[in-house]
């Protein structure tokens, strides 16, 4: 398709020493061309005129001339295009923002790793739901082996003792658990939301927790579930909220961010950390909505 | 299928062979022993849903759950809910099933154990209703090979195997019947996430759901209607597929059988492993649901896929075999034939490996050679899909490549966008393109596909077959049971004594009475 490909405006011609750019085009075959490729679906049965709309669709994305290169029709209804053009638009480096993740990312080998020769015992985690809510998913999710979104639940990771309590968990049965198995992190799923029930069954949760401890010595609280705000935290009286799309190698990484210090061995925390809800959420960087097509149930 | 008397194309020791199915049986056999001494909650209500109860309370909690329970509280599980509940009908506690279960969710109804006289009434009385839900079920297999008969099966093997899970039953209509337009053989309704840990089946057609669709009786009867009309208009009968697993597995198994889906979902081992259900629970459920699909005519597909989902798929090659041969003990021994079998297995190698396609040849080709009559479900790639859509259809192309080499029988037709969305209408399009081109430019393909006896393919699937006897082997001599309490499948230890579900577990009791275990092993319909 590359002779279709329009000629760059201008040929820049690089100097030894330039610096690294600030502004940058999509990359084709040449410096400058912009080109880029889109496909989508539109809701209409396939003709001229649907081509025709592709191409103004791909206009009002900034490609121009936008080249619809493919269009099928898919059943009577739909026709399906992929368009190649190049996009009027430039990309200004300097103006970048991107909201890290205040832990980083490890595999399921590294958290194991970090465990065993920094904690030297297995890390303890007891997951429940609370209250009246029956909805395991996002527990089970996490904790289960068969896991999420492609990722084993922390079951699966050697230097990780699960409990997992299942649903309709009683608050004082949670504490008294994590108490018993000496838990290092306690992670709560409410799914169910009607009259705010999730905030209040971790208000509760987390004073129980509060009660039942000496200060600085509670667990890790960990909620999760569909409708929370993740900077919530301090409100709640829990550590970290994880939202939608969370997988479990998140939380893993989590768990060894907070408390396996490195070099230190055991997991002493700063609790004022968790008074003041300060840490960076991880707004916009959960999979919304990724459920993927497993095709294993 | 190839007839049995076509040379292994893999040079298979037959002894071998021999060997790896007596394992199996030695293996399985103590646990079919535990099937037939134990009964659960989901086996008792399964037999009351036979005998036509239905429906929930207003909290949506079935009524088959409110008469088990109170049989449970009042007279214990041992000896069946059949003796208890028609011995109740009999003193004219209640007029019906309906008003009886109504009235024990409201604690005012007398349950005891009857004796004598008494017992022997209402064993017959129980077995009456029961065998009525018996006779539906055999009335639906009929209707199928009716609707074969004056449609006919899909032109060309593998059928083409497709997902929908839009968690309303009404959107998963429309797609189903596009799918099917588009080419769909068989139609899955993925369940909603969590459903195989409920403890009871949920009611009505349903419009919540989780990554998938609540299995309802309802739900199945709409999506069979809606498969239907569309069977009709293309000149195909188009097959559907639902999950009988988890904590419900005999009712889901019984609804299922009632409303005429056509495959199950069923693996004797997967609840016991990726969702922590009891093993003895499990393999009771287990043995029930499949004497019902036995009966009617329901296909399983196991699950062997999802021990390479966890596992290397080339070290854990041999656990597919291993599995696979329990599965099939455990399908026979309940009942179901070779052509019901749909043991499992996937397309899992990762594709940086040399020579990662003849190693998913071999192993393609050892499961077609050890069952060949067998419509084997063949499973795309899930693990090494990385959001690289480009790589991710090429790689679907081969694995549809290797599906039409070896013969399988059913093909789950992958998707570029796996681990990246759920599929849209246009990446189940190009998927189904993928799946064209390829039975179209090769369908034959399997005639001229003869790996040498001394050759890299055939000396691979001789080693997995030798390391699956070993497993064997070492399964038989530790027990089943204390094999996947020690973490021998899918890296997961699970003992017999915990798990989900446990409590919901009875050994009989020497007066046990259940009419629905009675007419499935004798096969009758009275």
């Amino acid at each position: 398709m590359n002779e279709a490909a329009l000629t760059p405006t201008a040929a820049i011609t690089p100097t030894a020493a330039v610096e690294e750019p600030t502004l940058v085009r999509p990359y084709g075959d040449t410096t400058g061309d912009g080109m880029v490729q889109v496909s989508f679906t539109l809701p209409i049965p396939h003709s001229k005129r649907a081509e025709g709309a592709a191409a103004q669709l791909a206009n009002k994305m900034g490609i121009n001339p936008a080249l619809v290169v493919h269009a099928k029709a898919m059943g009577p209804d739909f026709t399906f295009f992929v368009v190649y053009g190049p996009v009027s638009h430039l990309v200004d480096l300097s103006a970048v923002k991107v909201v890290e993740r205040e832990f980083p990312l490890l595999t399921a080998k590294e958290v194991n790793a970090a465990v065993k020769s920094r904690l030297r015992r297995r890390l303890v985690v007891v997951g429940a739901c609370i209250g009246t809510d029956a909805h395991t998913v996002g527990i089970d999710a996490i904790l289960n082996i068969k896991g999420f979104a492609g990722e084993k639940g922390l079951e699966y990771y050697s230097e990780v003792t699960v409990v997992n309590l299942g649903a309709q968990v009683l608050v004082p049965e949670l504490v008294e658990r994590a108490r018993q198995e000496k838990a290092d992190a306690v992670l709560v799923s409410q799914v169910v939301s009607q009259r705010d029930a999730h905030l209040y069954n971790t208000m509760e949760m987390s004073a129980a927790f509060r009660e039942a401890y000496p200060a600085g010595k509670t667990p890790l609280l960990v909620v999760g579930g569909p409708r929370f705000d993740e900077s919530a935290t301090a409100e709640l009286g829990v550590d970290r909220i994880f939202g939608k799309g969370t997988t479990p190698s998140e939380v893993a990484s989590y768990l060894v961010h907070t408390l396996i210090r490195p070099g230190g061995q055991t997991g002493e925390r700063q609790t004022g950390e968790r008074q003041t809800g300060e840490r960076q959420t991880l707004e916009g960087q959960t999979m919304e909505g990724q459920t993927g097509d497993s095709p294993h149930e | 299928m190839p007839p049995r008397s076509e040379a292994s194309p893999l040079a298979l020791d037959a002894a071998v062979v021999r060997r790896a199915r007596t394992l199996a049986r030695k293996a399985g056999a103590p646990v079919v022993k535990l099937a037939k001494t134990h009964t659960t909650l989901s086996v008792e209500r399964a037999t009351l849903r036979l005998a036509g109860l239905s429906g929930a309370d207003a909290e949506r909690i079935p009524w088959v759950n409110h008469l088990v329970d109170r049989v449970r509280a009042e007279v214990g599980l041992e000896h069946g809910v059949a003796l208890p509940v028609w011995d109740a009908l009999a003193r004219g506690e209640a007029p019906d099933l309906l008003t009886l279960a109504q009235k024990a969710a409201a604690g005012s109804v007398g349950l005891r154990l009857p004796e004598g006289k008494r017992a022997a009434r209402a064993g017959r009385a129980a077995r009456a209703d029961v065998s009525g839900g018996i006779r539906r079920i055999d009335r639906s297999r009929k209707d199928r090979q009716r609707l074969i008969g004056k449609l006919g099966d899909p032109r060309q093997r593998p059928w083409v195997y497709l997902i929908v899970a839009t968690g309303d039953i009404y959107e998963d209509i429309p797609q189903a019947q596009a799918a099917a337009r588009e080419g769909a053989d068989v139609i899955a309704v993925i369940r909603s996430t969590g459903q195989s840990l409920l403890d009871y089946v949920p009611e009505g057609a349903t419009r919540e759901g989780y990554a998938g669709t609540y299995a309802t009786q309802e739900n199945f009867r709409l999506m069979r209607a809606a498969l239907d009309e569309v069977s009709s208009e293309l000149g195909r009968y188009v097959r559907l597929t639902n999950y009988a697993s988890g904590l419900c597995m005999p009712e889901i198994a019984t609804l299922a059988g009632m409303e005429r889906l056509d495959m199950m979902l069923n693996d004797s081992m997967y609840g016991i492993l990726f969702r922590d259900i009891n093993p003895i629970r499990t393999f009771v459920d287990q043995r029930f649901s499949r004497q019902i699909h036995a009966r009617a005519g329901i296909i399983i597909n196991t699950g062997e896929d999802n021990y390479l989902t966890t596992a290397d798929a080339v070290e854990a090659a041999h656990t597919v075999t291993v599995s696979q041969l329990l599965n099939e003990y455990f399908a026979k021994e309940a009942g179901l034939a070779d052509w019901q079998l749909g043991l499992g297995h996937a397309f899992e190698i990762n594709p940086d490996l040399p020579d990662s396609f003849r190693l998913e040849l071999a192993h393609a080709l050892l499961a077609r050679t050890l069952f060949p009559d067998a419509p084997l479900k063949w499973m795309p790639p899930t693990k090494h899909m990385t959001g690289d859509i480009f790589r991710g259809h090429l790689l679907d192309g081969f694995f549809n490549l290797a599906g039409a080499l070896t013969g399988q029988g059913i093909l789950l037709v992958g998707m570029m966008t796996e681990a990246v969305v759920t599929p849209w209408l246009s990446d189940r399009d190009l998927a189904l393109q993928n799946v064209r081109y390829v039975m179209n430019a090769c369908a034959g393909l399997r005639e001229d596909f003869r790996p040498p006896p001394d050759g890299f393919i055939a000396t691979r699937a001789r080693q997995v077959l030798g390391e699956a006897v070993e497993l064997l082997d070492e399964i038989v001599d530790d027990g089943l049971l204390n094999a996947i309490a020690d973490g021998t499948f899918g890296l997961m230890r699970r003992p017999a004594d915990a798990g989900k579900g446990l409590d919901g577990v009875f050994r009989r009791a020497s007066g046990y009475v259940n009419p629905a275990v009675d007419l499935l092993a004798e096969g009758a319909k009275r």
